[in-house]
């Protein structure tokens, strides 16, 4: 029976397990639309941007491992999904992003609503399609799952001409062959001995994790490799969770914003085991001074990521579970050492960094300080919630001072520092774990990127909370501009202690608005948003001069550190930093 | 340093702007690209001369095998290979310089493609050095203008370097 290409994509989709697509209509897809109207497999989750819908199944895929689905239309609607796919992309999130394309015949010719996306997004996609045939699209559509999902994953964008989904054509479900696409999954044996012998030998060890730990399931594995070598673990943003963060051998995050046990640590080790990494410069630093004396192991299933930044040692291909299974297989057999008795002085000096520079903030009465309310919802929600943040220092805070124990448990932009992406990606996030409490941590200026999306949560009776640390500013904009451009604030201050009032926002959607000006307030104003079966905004009014801390320099070396106490005398170290 | 690349790709349309994008949106240059078809149809063959120190070539090689659409990629600067580049070029040479032109055609065993009233064009085949003498010795002689083709090469069989 030959069916549309509109009911092929459905099918397929059926095929693939896709539950929920986010989406926004228009004129090309709307024979589509139509079969969603009654389709009882698939639900499509109407956001109010399209940005919005491609965050929402980017959520929805950090938070469960499963491809993200978005669905819109020619033109706008596909030029709109860019930000959220390029966010997606630098993050390695499994997304399928369809668009509508004008009919086949009018492409080229400037049509209404055309635009050329396939050649827009080709530089933020894994891979991206224009169908051109309808008898090419439910294997198009195979395929694209198969590639978001396997390897290093990724977005991949699906074109789908007007045409093409209306022309009719046999339903058939073709194996994927790829010829030229083979990630490879097994490291190298040889190499991993050799990782091995490293490992046994040297004493003063860091392992350094990422998304890709996250990525690849390998969080277990993490976990056994750390505890029986007794190596600390620092953690790259999109890291955190990968190993739990109130683990005695967490060193918490590195980098920038990181922890100074971390930098230093990492700065001082002779062995640098880094796991599904990809050395962001907000990582490293001042590349060259990067562990100046560590040989470095790199474990990463996308080879371009290897010697990409940094030199390494002893470079191993694959999937991290994998990888990690086999190490520990010869840790444990070949390697048996009294890991205790080598690592005994390392650990001593990593925990003596720790309590000489634990983080810290200032605590007031008077004016909540934003670290404070990042304690205190990781100590309501003891950490089982899902965190999502915008960009900024909302962002830097939350992986400061909420420690993630679980993989999936955090969601941010972080390659891109996408602003707006918190608050769609919890919506998704919700979708997918009905029964989570799932918080975006935001700041006042992200937080309007994509404050449209209330009407979404509202709609589908998510609720997901937003706690907004309102400090009236592009707070990191604002830090920047206090430390390197002479406090000369331009265009940085939001006024958003009056400009939108977010609770009467809030309102107007059918959320429920809260305020904190007090730091008393904070728990009481917390303790009822969880309580509230409801899509809720707070609104706390935070200290507007607060800085995040310690903080290194772009391009210093990652332990030239500046401390909140020492902010005087560091404006003149960092002058001749810069 | 100089390398000559050669990739296998699938004959599909909007691979070769996958792969100048992958070029100009890592600041790789490309000095010369050629592409043709290969005995299977539905493989085409690019040959890529570009240039880097051993850490970019690597990048770049790796970076080209991972684009989806790429089957095979090759460093022929890591095998014995031969190269050979084509280049068409219209000389409008004074009178008395006409006999000089024909000479130079012929030692570098060009042939004349096309002549008119005042020009010749001529069609030499060779490695790079040979393509470049041509052009030097014939600048004096006034060249209008030429074309060449960029770089392509295949291994010598059974040799690696
Ligand atoms: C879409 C986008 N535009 C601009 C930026 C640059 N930027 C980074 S942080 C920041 C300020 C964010 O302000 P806010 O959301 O209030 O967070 P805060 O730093 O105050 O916590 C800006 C403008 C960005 N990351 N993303
Ligand atoms: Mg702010």
């Amino acid at each position: 029976m030959k069916i549309t290409g509109a009911e092929i994509f459905l099918e397929s989709l059926k095929r693939e397990g896709v539950k929920y697509i986010f989406g926004y209509p228009g004129g090309v897809v709307l024979a589509i639309f139509d079969l969603l109207y009654d389709n009882k497999d698939i639900q499509l989750i109407l956001t109010r941007h399209e940005q919005g819908a491609v965050h929402a199944s980017d959520g929805y895929a950090r938070s469960t491992g499963k491809a993200g689905v978005a669905l819109v239309t020619s033109g706008p609607g596909a030029t709109n999904t860019v930000t959220g796919i390029a966010t997606a992309f630098m993050d390695s999130i499994p997304i399928v992003v369809f668009s509508g394309q004008v009919p086949t015949p009018l492409i080229g010719n400037d049509a209404f609503q055309e635009a050329d996306i396939v050649g827009i997004s080709r530089p933020c996609t894994k891979y991206n399609y224009l169908v051109k045939d309808v008898k090419e699209l439910s294997r198009i559509v195979r395929e694209a799952f198969y590639i978001a999902m396997s390897g290093r994953p990724g977005p991949v964008l699906i074109d789908l001409p007007r045409d093409v989904t209306a022309s009719k054509t046999e339903f058939t479900w073709p194996e994927i062959d790829i010829r030229s696409y083979n990630p490879t999954y097994e490291g190298n044996r040889w190499m991993i001995v050799k990782a091995a012998h490293l490992i046994a030998k040297l004493k003063k060890a860091v392992i350094m994790a990422g998304g890709g730990v996250i990525l690849s399931g390998g969080s277990k594995e993490l976990r056994e490799l750390a505890e029986h070598t007794e190596i600390p673990v620092t953690m790259t943003l999109m890291g955190l969770g990968s190993f739990p963060g109130t683990h005695n051998l967490s060193l918490g995050m590195l980098g920038m914003h990181g922890t100074y046990y971390a930098n230093r640590a990492v700065q001082e080790s002779d062995l640098l085991i880094a796991i599904g990494v990809r050395f962001d410069d907000r990582v490293t630093g001042k590349i060259d001074a990067f562990a100046p004396n560590a040989k470095i192991i790199h474990i990463d299933i996308d080879p371009t990521s290897i010697k990409k930044n940094v030199r390494v040692d002893i470079p191993i291909v694959g999937d991290v579970k994998r990888v990690l299974t086999v190490l520990n297989k010869i840790l444990e057999e070949d390697v048996k050492e009294q890991w205790g008795e080598v690592r005994k002085a390392w650990s001593r000096q990593v925990d003596e960094w720790r309590k000489e520079r634990p983080l810290t903030y200032t605590f007031s009465n008077e004016v909540i300080k934003p670290q404070f309310v990042v304690e205190k919802i990781y100590e309501l929600t003891k950490g089982d919630a899902i965190i999502t943040t915008e960009v900024g220092q909302n962002q830097m805070w939350t992986a400061q001072f909420y420690k993630f124990d679980k993989p999936r448990t955090l969601l941010t932009s972080g390659g891109l520092g996408t602003m707006g992406y918190g608050f769609p990606a919890a919506i998704g996030a919700q979708l997918a774990h009905p029964n989570k409490l799932v918080i975006d941590i935001a700041g006042d200026g992200s937080i309007q990127m994509n404050i449209q999306e209330l009407a979404t949560a509202v709609v589908n009776k998510l609720p997901v909370k937003v706690a907004i640390l309102n400090n009236h500013y592009l707070g990191m904009v604002r830090q920047w501009q206090e430390l390197f451009f002479n406090e000369r604030y331009s265009y940085s201050h939001l006024h958003s202690d009056v400009v939108p009032d977010f609770a009467k926002v809030a309102e107007a959607y059918g959320a429920v608005g809260l305020r904190a000006i007090k730091p008393s307030e904070v728990e009481p104003v917390l303790k009822e948003a969880f309580k509230i079966k409801k899509t809720v905004f707070m609104d706390f009014i935070v200290d507007w001069k607060e800085k995040v801390y310690p903080m290194v320099p772009a391009g210093a070396p990652i332990d030239h550190m500046l401390f909140e106490e020492a902010e005087k005398k560091a404006e003149k170290k960092l002058k001749a930093v810069k | 340093m100089r390398h000559t690349i050669s990739l296998l790709v699938e004959n599909k349309f909007g691979v070769l702007s996958r792969i100048a994008g992958l070029f100009s949106g890592r600041g790789y240059n490309i000095e010369s690209l050629s592409v043709g078809e290969t005995i299977d149809p539905q493989i085409s063959i690019m040959t890529i001369v570009t240039s880097g120190d051993d850490q970019i070539i690597e990048q770049i090689t790796k970076q080209l095998n991972k684009l989806i659409d790429v089957i095979k990629v090759v460093d022929m600067t890591e095998f014995d290979h031969v190269e050979r580049e084509m280049v068409l070029i219209k000389v409008a040479p004074k009178q008395e310089e006409k006999a000089e032109v024909l000479r130079l055609a012929e030692i570098f065993r060009g042939r004349i493609v096309d002549s008119s009233q005042n020009t010749y064009t001529i069609e030499v085949t060779g490695d790079e050095k040979k393509i470049e003498a041509i052009i030097e010795l014939l600048k004096p002689m006034g060249i209008k203008e030429f074309v060449r083709t960029g770089k392509i090469a295949i291994a010598r069989e059974g040799v690696k370097k």
